[in-house]
């Protein structure tokens, strides 16, 4: 059109701005189910909390529980261990938490299993700080669980847990 | 398409033809003017739609006998390993024809990059290759992934993790991906249909990639425009044909030496264990192919600027049209860039390398430097160079170097009689 001047808004300009908003509505509810169906579904968010025995677990050593796929590392610690890990300067730390906070019962070490830079599985007693090494891409945490030296960008994750008696852990 | 209208010979030809053109689309492919030197870097479009082709047929038959479940994934592919009928030769064409294809389309891509392929009016044959480049990527990955050992369940663990770099949803992304909280049974299923899909995909791209080729026409190793038909063309069939298929059986004779001598000389042991979610394998490395990238996704020790390095090497090379600044598109007439073209030849399989190495000492130092010259290669040498750089004059046809008589082009050039010959 070669006028330049403004249109007034007629009544098919309605029809057309109505038609193509509930047309986006409809096309978006149609969209969602498509997309929603990947996420986890109801099975899957069924299996949330596990119960794990720990009497048979000595100071020093850890088990490995899976917990949605997941590994879990359950580290019963010596006093040695929690103490290099209580005596460390936070200003030191590139995702600064205390031990405090991450082992309510210092001498359990309740953390998922997961690096935080890829997802592998760290090994246990390796690395720089003697306690957790990811073989991936060379990430080695403390005796907390706490990223110390490479690409993990924040410590392996505390989950939810609680102890239901002195011999069980339950996660989740 | 075609410069010249076609009639078919037969009454029913003619019929059928007026309805549906299909007779007039075989006879511009058969005429399809080719200019006359290209070489046999240019054998690897029809190898590489062979390779397609294979993969697309020993996928279908592998699914009829494989199962997506978390249980049974392993078992199934040992099954057709042991008790199909031919359902080895079968997996290891399929398993090795990936590798293949990965090694055809690396040769097509540095081909491009020789002889300018890229450039003006070939922009968006490039784009489309490359788009076709990432599917076969996002393709071969999830193959890996379906015969659910070692390297399938941790190559998928990491690679996804990748998407939890994003701030803020990264998380909500990784579990919409996972359909749960870790790779599992909903990952590998889903992994499934789409590895069976993309493939179909990337033949439709295909389609436009040759649609878009046959548009301006093939480039050629001296990278001049030239008339066609004219004397510098030959029609594709049969002269073309029967070069390509020439190729096709030598590539063919490497690719059998994969599947009956060493069939898992490119694979990784640890993919005969089955998936553990609770042990990640000493050395966790991707296939050959993709360990390049890897290496630049490593070689930054931040995670997110990583996975941005990883992608932004693919993306640079979606943008080179517009990088390489240069006009001349053959690296024949440009000795400045050729050496920096061999330099980035280097830098590529340097990378390879690393890429498979452990992410430390001195590895790690290579795999920043070569990192750091990949991006510095299309970012900075490529723009410069394009300005400051001394070319060779171009011939002024594919004939004239072997016609003109002249070994001086310059010379050739100024001569206004010899233009007028032509």
């Amino acid at each position: 059109m070669s006028d330049t001047e403004k249109k007034k808004p007629n009544r098919r300009d309605f029809i057309v701005t109505a038609t193509t908003a509930a047309g986006a509505v409809g096309v978006g509810a149609v969209v969602w189910p498509l997309v929603d169906q990947m996420n986890p579904d109801a099975s899957v968010k069924a299996l949330a909390s596990t119960e794990v025995d720990i009497s048979a677990v000595q100071p020093g050593q850890s088990i490995t529980v899976l917990w949605r796929g997941k590994p879990v590392f359950i580290k019963r610690r010596t006093q040695d261990e929690i103490d290099s890990a209580r005596a460390v300067d936070l200003s030191e730390l590139k995702h600064p938490e205390k031990d405090e906070d991450r082992a309510k019962n210092p001498e359990w070490l309740v953390m998922l299993g997961v690096c935080t830079h890829l997802g592998c599985v760290p090994l246990n007693d390796k690395g720089d700080y003697g306690a957790w090494f990811c073989p991936c891409h060379g990430s080695h945490y403390d005796t907390s669980g706490r990223i110390r030296k490479g690409p993990a960008p924040t410590n392996m994750e505390v989950p939810k847990y609680e102890f239901v008696n002195s011999n069980t852990i339950k996660i989740g | 398409m075609s410069d010249h209208e076609y009639t078919p010979k037969s009454k029913v030809g003619k019929w059928f033809n007026d309805r549906l053109p299909l007779l007039t689309l075989a006879n511009h492919l058969t005429d399809y003017p080719t200019p006359k030197n290209l070489n046999y870097w240019w054998t690897f479009g029809g190898i590489l739609t062979f390779c397609l082709i294979t993969q697309i047929i020993t996928g279908i038959v592998l699914g009829m006998h494989y199962v997506a479940h978390a249980d049974l994934a392993f078992e199934s592919v040992e099954h057709i390993m042991r008790d199909v009928n031919y359902g080895w030769l079968i997996r290891y064409v399929h398993a090795n024809g990936a590798s293949m294809f990965f090694l055809a389309v690396y040769i097509h891509i540095f081909r491009s990059l020789y002889y300018g392929s890229y450039k003006s009016p070939r922009e968006v044959i490039w784009i489309i290759g490359m788009l076709i480049y990432f599917l076969m990527m996002a393709t071969a990955f999830m193959g890996y992934v379906l015969p659910w050992g070692q390297m399938s369940f941790w190559g998928a663990t990491v690679i996804t993790n990748l998407f939890s770099a994003i701030p803020l949803v990264g998380e909500s992304i990784t579990n919409w991906l996972w359909g749960g909280y870790s790779v599992d049974n909903p990952t590998l299923t889903r992994f499934f249909s789409l590895h069976y899909l993309f493939p179909f995909l990337i033949l439709g791209l295909v389609v436009l990639h040759i649609w878009a080729l046959h548009v301006p026409g093939n480039n050629n190793p001296i990278g001049i425009d030239i008339k066609k038909p004219s004397k510098d063309t030959v029609p594709f069939h049969p002269y073309i044909v029967i070069k390509d298929a020439f190729a096709l059986l030598i590539f063919l004779l490497i690719f059998a030496f994969f599947v009956f001598f060493s069939p898992n000389i490119l694979g990784h042991a640890d993919n005969y264990i089955e998936a553990n979610p609770l042990v990640t394998p000493a050395h966790i490395v991707p296939e050959w192919y993709l360990l390049p990238f890897y290496a630049i996704l490593r070689s930054v020790p931040d995670k997110l600027l990583g996975v941005i390095a990883m992608f932004a090497a693919i993306f640079v090379l979606v943008i080179l049209p517009w990088l390489d600044t240069s006009k001349v598109r053959s690296t024949v007439f440009r000795p400045i860039y050729k050496q920096f073209y061999w330099f980035l030849v280097a830098d590529v399989l340097i990378l390879g390398y690393v890429g498979a190495m452990p992410a430390e000492g001195l590895y790690l130092l290579i795999a920043r430097v070569a990192t750091a010259y990949y991006f510095a290669h299309f970012l900075i040498i490529l723009p410069f160079l394009g300005m400051k750089e001394k070319t060779i004059p171009l011939p002024l046809s594919i004939t004239e170097p072997v016609l003109g008589g002249s070994t001086d082009m310059a010379m050739a050039r100024n001569n206004s009689d010899f233009k007028d010959k032509l």
